[in-house]
């Protein structure tokens, strides 16, 4: 894809992402390389039904927990932090 | 506009949408509910490579008085002739943007209910296939479709069904390298499966033109992974055929064992299930009274089936039963398909034995094979392990239990997915600029009422 | 086939576990049925708080002394009970209500419980998300939380370690004269047996003084530390009419997964596990008053469930005295987690004709035979009731 087609700017975990018009979070997500959820035993997750059924998914956005990401396409400029960074920071995801 | 409609559709999927717009176009005042941000349900999900069928009726949709709800999820349905949704990715306010206005919870009102729910994947657990990048078939092709950047990646596609090819074929067919198809059904049985399907020479050739343009890629029949491999993500996959064991490098797995009826909501509603579909007569009528079911959800039988029984749905909950009639005689030669696609779909009792013990099986709350297989019911696993209690509610977890243990879900109860806590008492006003909530709102009354 | 032991058990609730593991530690034989599976009827709809409560002085005693029986064991309680010391907080909306604290605190005190009464400031600070002002609470430090289903389940592990044995599924046709029998065609012979089938005991016992009252509950998805204590409420006070009529209170858990549990509804009459939508909104609503944010949080679950409710609040615990072989440990309300140890206690102490470390007159069945010829039902009246737990 063109630069000049990633016209959306979305920060994810605080690195700005450019992505096209109609990408999903989850893809953004994927595009910064990080994983969207760590699971309750600790292990990194990623999208696995890509339909909002199994909420794997999930990140903050906007600071509100549990937005299943493959459902929300992408808008300018929302913040989306992951599993990984909020419990790495000692964060507790509430909102 | 009011918030409610002769007839409500919920799913927009081929089904769906065949419903809303027949509905439509017979003069009914016709709401179309979808979980997802654009009509197409899975199959048809929005990006290039769709058929021209989906074309026509997109257009179709799009020239309707259709009153379209794209990416709201309904999470109650209180009583037949009342759905309660939530709209995606309501979140407060942000300075930066005008998100706000996307909030909402909203009842939907209707004289007739069309539930065209679709189907999920069924997903078997095997060792890693936690790991990320490790996906449904129709799972990454949906990522890809989303904006997930395919090109130059390595890709394997397995499980089983029709599916298989037509994810691969799109992601060929956007450069990614499809290292390999493997289809867990033997070689037999899919034969069986083709000559049965003679007298439906559309499907074959569909099939046949996935074949052309992945005829690089080799399609294993008997075969499937036992092993997804790597460290924070996945890095390869162990494959099966047989006797023969290998490790193929890969980005990405796009697995899935073919799919699961959405019957949560027609369930919910009390409409009588059968061998896990919705029952229906000719008309597509549920048990319910004004309650209909087309697609996915009365049979797993594709696009030309679904765009019927979406058709016939519509016309008899409008009153046109003669050409609801006509239109089930085309269905009812459909059906064999249904049932043939099901024997060849049947899963390949070897693959019970994948998960080992430490195998997580429960994916919300890590429930492992382990701490599973000693308990005679699912409620009990349930009740003592947690599985299947995470906001999935089973989805994931509950098919996959059904197969491996012979387990069988309980009843279902609101939320049917989760929902913020204050749509439980109230839905808050959609905030679309020209409509309004209908006025009488029976529960919000009650909730004030009581002391 | 027939078996014999010296007790049998129908019902494994949280009720029938604790009996089951108290008998085996005292030597006897002991066979659990369950028609079902381990914890699996109103244990697993229940919220699992260990509370010291005070309707009446004699609930008051069961549950200080069953308290105290699970502080004792909690060390060797398994992570999947998630037991947590959170301790309750009965929160004060204004000055009437925090005249209750006092009262509460002063009756606490006089029966050992430690409390500590918190001011507006203090409540703010302990509990940052409730709304502002409230007139402050009463902390109970000692009461705790934990996972019913598996707390069952440990406590019948534990049974069975001790030489108890399990049979379920299996459903039970007739319990009583020194035999149970099995619908598979079992028949168990026992001494001893003990209905402990929370709501469904009158199935077997038919005339018992047993109704079913429903209750909702609401589960979250996770959000660690919204609130770090059970919240109560005591605006019950100004609420009389409840006592009789389906009734709401602000009732909120934080489970150890982070997980918010919002409770509570009460309703009698109502027989099937539905939910009652405009009730459910009632309920959150009056959680939403208390915890303003909380509408914000996604439910993942609602679910009902039914108590075992008993005209006098009180359970059934000890021998039914028209069958010399039967025993009662039913009818804990909304009681049955945090005084199954204490039944346990007090129904061994009646089979092996021990004194119990409580009074144990108030809680047996006999207590509604005295009545003309009869169990006295019908002409009951319900005893008040000032709490919602």
């Amino acid at each position: 894809m063109s630069e000049a087609a990633r016209s959306i700017p979305l920060t994810v975990n605080g690195t700005t992402v450019r992505v096209a018009p109609g990408t999903t979070i989850a893809a953004a997500v994927l595009l910064a390389g990080d994983a969207t959820r760590v699971s309750v035993s600790g292990e990194p997750r990623g999208p696995l039904c890509g339909m909002g059924i199994c909420f794997e998914c999930r990140v903050t956005i906007d600071g509100v927990p549990h937005q299943r990401s493959c459902q929300i396409i992408c808008s300018s400029g929302i913040r989306v932090m992951t599993d990984e960074v909020l419990k790495g920071s000692g964060g507790t995801g509430t909102p | 506009m009011k918030w409610s409609f002769d007839i409500l559709v919920v799913g927009a999927g081929p089904a769906g949408i065949a419903a809303a717009v027949t509905a439509a176009e017979a003069g009914q005042h016709v709401g179309l509910v979808d979980d997802n941000p654009a009509p197409g349900g899975q199959i048809w999900r929005k990006g290039a490579h769709l058929p021209a069928t989906a074309h026509q009726w997109q257009a179709r949709l799009d020239a309707s008085s259709v009153v379209r709800l794209h990416g709201w999820r309904v999470f109650d349905c209180p009583e037949p002739y009342l759905v309660r949704a939530e709209r995606n990715g309501s979140w407060p306010a942000h300075p930066d943007t005008e998100i706000d206005e996307n909030r909402g919870c909203a009842e939907l009102r209707c004289r007739a209910l069309i539930l065209a729910t679709g189907a999920r994947e069924r997903f078997l657990p095997f060792p890693g296939w936690t790991l990320p990048n490790v996906m449904g078939a129709g799972g990454l092709d949906a990522m890809v479709r989303g904006g997930l950047p395919i090109a130059g990646k390595r890709v394997v596609i397995a499980g089983t069904g029709p599916l298989l090819l037509a994810v691969a074929a799109h992601l060929a067919a956007r450069q990614a390298k499809v290292a390999v198809v493997c289809e867990q059904a033997s070689l037999s049985r899919l034969a069986r499966f083709a000559v049965g399907m003679l007298t439906e020479p559309a499907k074959l050739w569909q099939g046949a033109r996935y074949r052309m343009t992945i005829r690089q890629t080799p399609y294993r029949t008997g075969s499937w992974p036992i092993a997804a491999l790597g460290r924070d993500r996945l890095e390869a996959v162990t494959l099966q055929q047989g006797g023969k064991r290998w490790d193929v490098p890969c980005d990405y797995l796009g697995c899935g064992f073919h799919l699961v009826p959405n019957i949560e909501l027609p369930d919910l509603l009390g409409c009588r299930i059968e061998d896990g579909f919705v029952a229906t007569d000719a008309m597509l009528r549920t048990s319910v009274p004004g309650v209909y079911c087309a697609g996915e959800p009365t049979g797993i039988g594709g696009v030309e089936l679904s765009l019927l029984e979406g058709q016939i749905a519509a016309l008899a909950a409008s009153g046109n039963i003669d050409r609801a009639r006509s239109l089930a005689r085309q269905r009812r030669r459909r059906l064999g398909f249904v049932r043939a696609l099901q024997q060849a779909c049947a899963l390949d009792p070897h693959l019970r034995e994948l998960p080992e013990e430490d195998t997580i099986i429960c994916r919300c709350e890590d429930v492992r094979h382990r701490s599973l297989h000693d308990h005679a019911t699912w409620r009990d696993a349930k009740l003592q392990t947690r599985c299947g209690m995470g906001p999935c509610q089973g989805r994931i977890c509950g098919a996959a239990a059904e197969f491996l243990f012979g387990w069988h879900a309980g009843s279902v109860r609101p939320p049917l997915f989760p929902a913020s806590v204050s749509s439980l008492v109230s839905p808050r006003e959609p905030a679309l600029a020209d409509e309004s909530l209908v006025a009488a709102n029976a529960l919000h009354e009650n909730a004030k009422e009581t002391p | 086939m027939t078996a014999a032991a010296d007790v049998v058990i129908v019902g494994a609730g949280i009720v029938g576990a604790a009996c089951a593991r108290e008998c085996a530690s005292r030597g006897l034989t002991t066979i659990v049925v369950d028609a079902a599976g381990v914890g699996s009827g109103a244990t697993a709809a229940g919220m699992g708080h260990i509370v010291v409560m005070d309707d009446s002085p004699m609930q008051l005693a069961l549950t200080v002394y069953s308290q105290k029986l699970w502080r004792e064991i909690s060390a060797e309680l398994p992570g999947d009970v998630e037991f947590e010391a959170c301790g309750t907080l009965w929160v004060a909306g204004d000055d009437e209500e925090m005249d209750e604290v006092r009262r509460k605190r002063a009756l606490y005190t006089s029966v050992g419980v430690d409390s500590e009464i918190l001011d507006s400031q203090a409540l703010a600070e302990a509990e940052p998300r409730l709304r502002r002002p409230l007139s402050g609470a009463l902390l109970v430090s000692s009461d705790a939380v934990l996972y019913p289903p598996c707390a069952a389940g440990y406590l019948m592990r534990e049974a069975v370690r001790m030489g108890a044995r399990m049979l379920a599924p299996q459903r039970i046709l007739s319990a009583g004269i020194g035999r149970v029998q099995l619908e598979n065609g079992t028949e168990l012979h026992a001494a001893r047996i003990v209905n402990a089938c929370g709501v469904d005991a009158a199935r077997l016992l038919p005339g018992l003084p047993i109704r079913k009252r429903r209750g909702h509950l609401v589960i979250t998805d996770r959000y660690p530390g919204f609130v770090r204590h059970q919240l109560v409420e005591l605006g019950y006070l100004k609420s009389a009419h409840f006592l009789t009529t389906d009734s709401v209170a602000f009732n909120v858990q934080p489970r150890r997964t982070g997980q918010l549990l919002i409770g509570s509804s009460r309703e009698y009459g109502a027989e099937n596990s539905g939910v009652n939508h405009a009730l459910l909104a009632a309920m959150v609503a009056r959680a939403q008053a208390y915890l303003p944010e909380i509408g914000e949080l996604q439910a993942t679950r609602i679910w009902t469930g039914f108590r075992a409710a008993t005209p006098d609040k009180l359970p059934l615990i000890g021998p039914w005295l028209e069958d010399g072989t039967l025993f009662l440990a039913t009818g804990h309300e909304g009681l049955g987690i945090t005084t199954s140890l204490a039944t346990a206690k007090l129904l061994a102490s009646a089979m092996l004709g021990e004194e119990a470390e409580i009074p144990a007159e108030p809680y047996l069945p006999a207590r509604f035979l005295h009545e003309e010829g009869g169990t006295g039902l019908g002409q009951q009246v319900d005893a008040p009731e000032r709490s919602h737990v």
